[in-house]
C-alpha cells in the first residue's frame, strides 16, 4: 500500500512544477549564494578600502602606508579616484577623509598625524606621542575592526628597524645605554635592517595576513564619525533590510487576489464594467503601494518606541524613501502576479525570487560583507536601492536632496514593472 | 417561425434600437471554429433563451456579447453600440455562470463595489443597492458575508450584482446551476419580474422546461452556428407538425429492445422507446408489432413533442463533453 501511496505523490509532484522548483531549485541557488559569500573564491573575497592621510610624511609614516599598501585584503587610497583622466587629483586632507567616510564612499580613513615618525611605537601607556586617528563608519561593524588589527601587524611587521632603534632608546633610558663599541655595532646593523627594508619594498610582494596581530604598539584612537550618537546603531539598517524582504512577500500575496479574482470570474465580470485593465491594475497598485508604505510606518514606528531608533527626526526622507520603496515593491507583486498563471505557481515563484533578491541585496546579511561582484549584483535589486536609500536617512543624517539616485531608481523600477505587469495582463484582456 | 441560416444576413435587416443584434459572428481558437457564422437579434423586452449541448459554441457567443472575445469576422452590437464600448457596458448587465463575487465582503459591499464599477455613486448607488436586496430577497442578509451565504443565495446575490446598474439587456448565463428547487424557483420568479418590467434577457440553460417557462424565443446552438429559432410551439410545430410522439416501456430491456426501436424508427431515451406517430391510431400498429417481436409491454403513454424533444431531435443524442 506505501508503493502506491509513493507513485501517487511522485506523479502529482512531477506534474507541479511550482512545487519542483521549490524543492530543488531554491535550495541549490541558496547554497550557491551563500558558498559565493562566506565559502568563496580567494579572488572574490571583500577588500577593505581605506583612505589613509599621512600627514608625517617621514620615512617612518611612509614605510607604514607603504606596508598597509601591501596587505592584500586593504585597498589603500590616498587621493580620490580621478574620473578625469590626466588629471590627478589632490591628496586626503584629514577633512576630506572624515567628509569621505560620513558620505559612505569608505568605511575607514586613518590620519597618520605630524610627529608620529619621532616616536612611532612605545610598549608603555605614553599619552604625549602622536596618536594616529582611526574614523569609521560604524554601520559596517567588521572594517574598523580589521584595519585596526592590520595596522598593528603592519607595525610590527614593516618596521622592524624602527622597532630596533625604538628598543635601543629603551636600552639608553632604562638600562643606562650601550658602551661605544656597542652602540657602534647597533648602528650599523640598524643600517643593515634599513636596507634589507628598502630591497623588501622593491620587490613591491604583498606581505601576507598570517598569524596573530599583536596590538598596542602603535597608538591609535578610534572615532565613529557616522553613527557616533546614535543608540541603536544597526536598528535602522535592518528595519529597513527586514522590512522591505517582507514587504515583497506581502505586495505579491496582495497582488495574488488578481489570480483569485480571475479563477473566480470576477476579473471578468469587473472588466465587463466600466473599469480597464489598466484602471484595475492601477488601482491594485495603489493599494500595494499604500499597504507597503503602511508597513514601513509600523516597522519604523516600532523600531522607534522599543528599540530607540531617531525616527521623529527623519520623517520628511523616510516619507519619501518609504512612498518609493512601496511603490517598487507593489509593482513587483503586480508583474509576478500578471505572469503566474496559479497562486501555487505564484507563491513558488515569488518565494524563489524574493529570497534570491533579498540575500543578494543585502536584506539578510549586509552588502559590505559581500565580494564586489556580489555587491554589484546587489544593485539589480529592490532591496539594495531601498537599503542604501534609508542608511543614507536614519544613519548618515543626509537631506532629502541626497536621495535622488535611490528614488529615481526605485521609481523607475515601479513603472517599468508596472508597464511589462500591464502588457502581460492583456491575456486576461479578450481572447 | 425562423430556422436560421449560416450565412450573414444584410445589415438592413437588423433593427438599430434592438437591444441586441449579433451579425454573422465568427470566431476561431486555432484549428477550432467555435463560432460559425451566428446571426441572431434580440427583440426589445424579449426574453431570448440560448441552447445547445456543450461544446456547441454558446459560452463564446456570450463571451462575444460581454465582449470578452472578439470576434474574427462579423459584429455584436447593443442598442446599436459595438460590444465593449462604454454605451454597450452601461446597456449591459452579466450574470455569469461563476459565483464572480468577493468572498469577504458582504452581500452590500459587493453590491456597492460593483455599482461603483459601473460608475453609481451616493443616492444613486445606494437605491440600487437596495433595490438589488429586495430583488434577491436579500435584505435580511445584507451584513452577511458572501462565503457565508447558501448556494441559493450566493446564486441570488450573484445575479443580483449583474444588475445593479439597471441594465436594460440582461445575459443570464444558467444562473440556476447548483441550486435546490426551492431556490430554482425563486430565482425563477426574480428573472419573471425582471422580464415583466421590460428588461430584454438572454438566458442560457441545459434545463428545457426553465427554456418553457421563461423565455419567448428560443435560439437552439449546435457546432456554432443557429440550427434553430423560433418560440416553443413554433419549434416544435417546425420539427414534428402534428405529429405525437408515443412513449413506450417494455420489461425485458436486455431482449433486443434496442434493436426494435431502431428498426421501427424509434429511439431508446432512458429506457423508454421513443416512436413519432402521425394519428394516435397508429399506436395499435406499433404495439401489435412488439408483440410480435416477442416484447412484453409495461406501459405506453402519447404526447405532444415539447422543447426537449425537438433539442433532442437537432442535436442528437450522442454525448457531448
Amino acid at each position: 500500500m506505501i508503493i502506491p501511496i509513493i507513485r501517487t505523490a511522485m506523479i502529482s509532484l512531477r506534474r507541479d512544477r511550482a512545487a519542483l522548483a521549490l524543492s530543488f531549485i531554491l535550495p541549490i541557488t541558496f547554497f550557491s549564494i551563500f558558498a559565493v559569500i562566506f565559502g568563496g573564491r580567494r579572488d572574490t573575497v571583500p577588500k577593505i578600502t581605506v583612505i589613509v592621510v599621512d600627514e608625517d610624511q617621514s620615512q617612518v609614516s611612509r614605510e607604514l602606508v607603504k606596508g598597509l599598501e601591501r596587505e592584500g585584503s586593504l585597498v589603500i587610497r590616498t587621493r580620490p579616484v580621478s574620473n578625469n583622466k590626466g588629471v590627478q587629483p589632490g591628496e586626503y586632507t584629514a577633512a576630506t577623509a572624515e567628509a569621505a567616510v560620513k558620505a559612505g564612499d569608505v568605511p575607514v580613513a586613518l590620519i597618520v598625524p605630524h610627529g608620529f615618525g619621532e616616536n612611532p611605537i612605545s610598549f608603555r601607556s605614553d599619552q604625549d606621542r602622536p596618536t594616529i586617528q582611526l574614523l569609521n563608519d560604524s554601520s559596517d561593524v567588521v572594517a574598523w575592526q580589521m584595519v585596526s588589527g592590520l595596522l598593528q601587524k603592519v607595525a610590527m611587521t614593516s618596521m622592524p628597524a624602527v622597532m630596533a632603534e625604538q628598543g635601543s632608546k629603551y636600552a639608553d633610558q632604562f638600562v643606562g645605554g650601550f658602551t661605544p663599541e656597542q652602540r657602534k655595532r647597533m648602528d650599523a646593523g640598524l643600517e643593515q635592517l634599513r636596507q634589507y627594508e628598502n630591497r623588501e619594498a622593491g620587490n613591491g610582494e604583498n606581505a601576507t595576513s598570517n598569524g596573530p596581530s599583536s596590538g598596542g604598539i602603535v597608538a591609535v584612537k578610534t572615532r565613529a564619525v557616522v553613527g557616533e550618537n546614535k543608540n541603536n546603531p544597526m536598528v535602522s539598517f535592518y528595519a529597513a533590510a527586514i522590512g522591505v524582504m517582507f514587504l515583497l512577500f506581502t505586495a505579491s500575496g496582495a497582488a495574488g487576489s488578481l489570480l483569485d479574482e480571475a479563477d473566480s470570474g470576477t476579473l471578468e465580470r469587473v472588466l465587463s464594467s466600466r473599469v480597464t485593465m489598466t484602471t484595475l491594475l492601477a488601482g491594485k497598485l495603489a493599494f500595494n503601494t499604500l499597504l507597503a508604505f503602511s508597513q514601513l510606518v509600523l516597522m519604523f514606528v516600532w523600531a522607534w518606541a522599543v528599540f530607540q531608533l531617531d525616527f521623529l527626526d527623519h520623517i520628511p526622507g523616510f516619507v519619501v524613501m518609504g512612498v518609493c520603496t512601496a511603490f517598487a515593491v507593489g509593482a513587483f507583486g503586480m508583474l509576478l502576479a500578471s505572469i503566474c498563471r496559479t497562486r501555487a505557481q505564484l507563491g513558488a515563484l515569488s518565494t524563489l525570487v524574493i529570497l534570491i533578491m533579498s540575500s543578494v541585496g543585502g536584506s539578510m546579511f549586509p552588502r559590505f560583507l559581500m565580494p564586489d561582484a556580489m555587491q554589484k549584483a546587489g544593485l539589480l535589486t529592490i532591496n539594495a536601492w531601498a537599503i542604501d536609500g534609508f542608511t543614507k536617512v536614519f544613519w548618515r543624517d543626509e537631506p532629502v536632496s541626497h536621495l535622488w539616485p535611490q528614488v529615481l531608481v526605485l521609481l523607475t523600477i515601479g513603472v517599468v514593472l508596472f508597464a511589462i505587469a500591464r502588457k502581460i495582463a492583456e491575456r486576461w484582456e479578450y481572447a | 417561425m425562423v430556422f436560421a441560416s449560416a450565412g450573414p444576413i444584410p445589415s438592413s435587416s437588423l433593427s438599430l434600437s434592438a437591444p441586441l443584434q449579433i451579425e454573422a459572428v465568427v470566431k476561431r481558437f486555432g484549428q477550432v471554429t467555435a463560432v460559425d457564422g451566428i446571426t441572431l437579434e434580440l427583440r426589445s423586452g424579449e426574453c431570448l433563451g440560448l441552447l445547445g449541448p456543450n461544446g456547441a459554441g454558446k459560452s463564446t457567443l456570450i463571451r462575444c456579447i460581454v465582449g470578452r472575445v472578439v470576434p474574427d469576422a462579423g459584429r455584436v452590437a447593443i442598442f446599436g453600440s459595438p460590444a465593449n464600448s462604454a454605451a454597450a457596458r452601461g446597456a449591459l448587465g452579466w450574470v455569469p455562470q461563476e459565483i464572480a463575487l468577493y468572498p469577504r465582503l458582504t452581500s452590500k459591499e459587493n453590491l456597492e463595489s460593483f455599482g461603483r464599477y459601473h460608475g453609481l455613486a451616493g443616492t444613486g448607488l445606494q437605491q440600487a443597492v437596495a433595490w438589488c436586496l429586495d430583488w434577491a430577497s436579500l435584505q435580511d442578509r445584507a451584513g452577511e458575508l458572501a462565503k457565508n451565504l447558501s448556494g441559493g443565495m450566493r446564486r441570488r446575490l450573484n445575479m443580483a450584482a449583474g444588475l445593479i446598474h439597471r441594465p436594460k439587456l440582461v445575459l443570464m448565463d444558467e444562473p440556476t446551476v447548483g441550486v435546490d428547487p426551492q431556490s430554482r424557483n425563486r430565482i425563477f420568479e426574480m428573472i419573471e419580474k425582471l422580464h415583466g418590467e421590460g428588461t430584454a434577457i438572454i438566458y442560457t440553460t441545459h434545463y428545457m422546461e426553465e427554456a418553457e417557462r421563461l423565455c419567448d424565443r428560443v435560439a437552439i446552438v449546435d457546432h456554432g452556428r443557429t440550427i434553430a429559432l423560433g418560440t416553443k410551439d413554433e419549434l416544435v410545430q417546425n420539427v414534428f407538425a402534428s405529429r405525437s410522439q408515443v412513449l413506450a416501456r417494455f420489461a425485458d430491456q436486455a431482449g433486443g429492445v434496442g434493436a426494435w426501436v431502431e428498426q421501427r424508427g424509434g429511439r431508446l431515451v432512458d429506457s423508454t422507446a421513443q416512436f413519432t406517430v402521425e394519428h394516435p391510431t397508429e399506436i395499435a400498429g406499433l404495439l401489435e408489432d412488439a408483440a410480435r417481436a416477442g416484447l412484453e409491454l409495461v406501459d405506453v403513454s402519447l404526447r405532444r413533442p415539447n422543447l426537449e424533444s425537438v433539442f433532442l431531435h437537432l442535436t442528437g443524442r450522442e454525448l457531448r463533453d
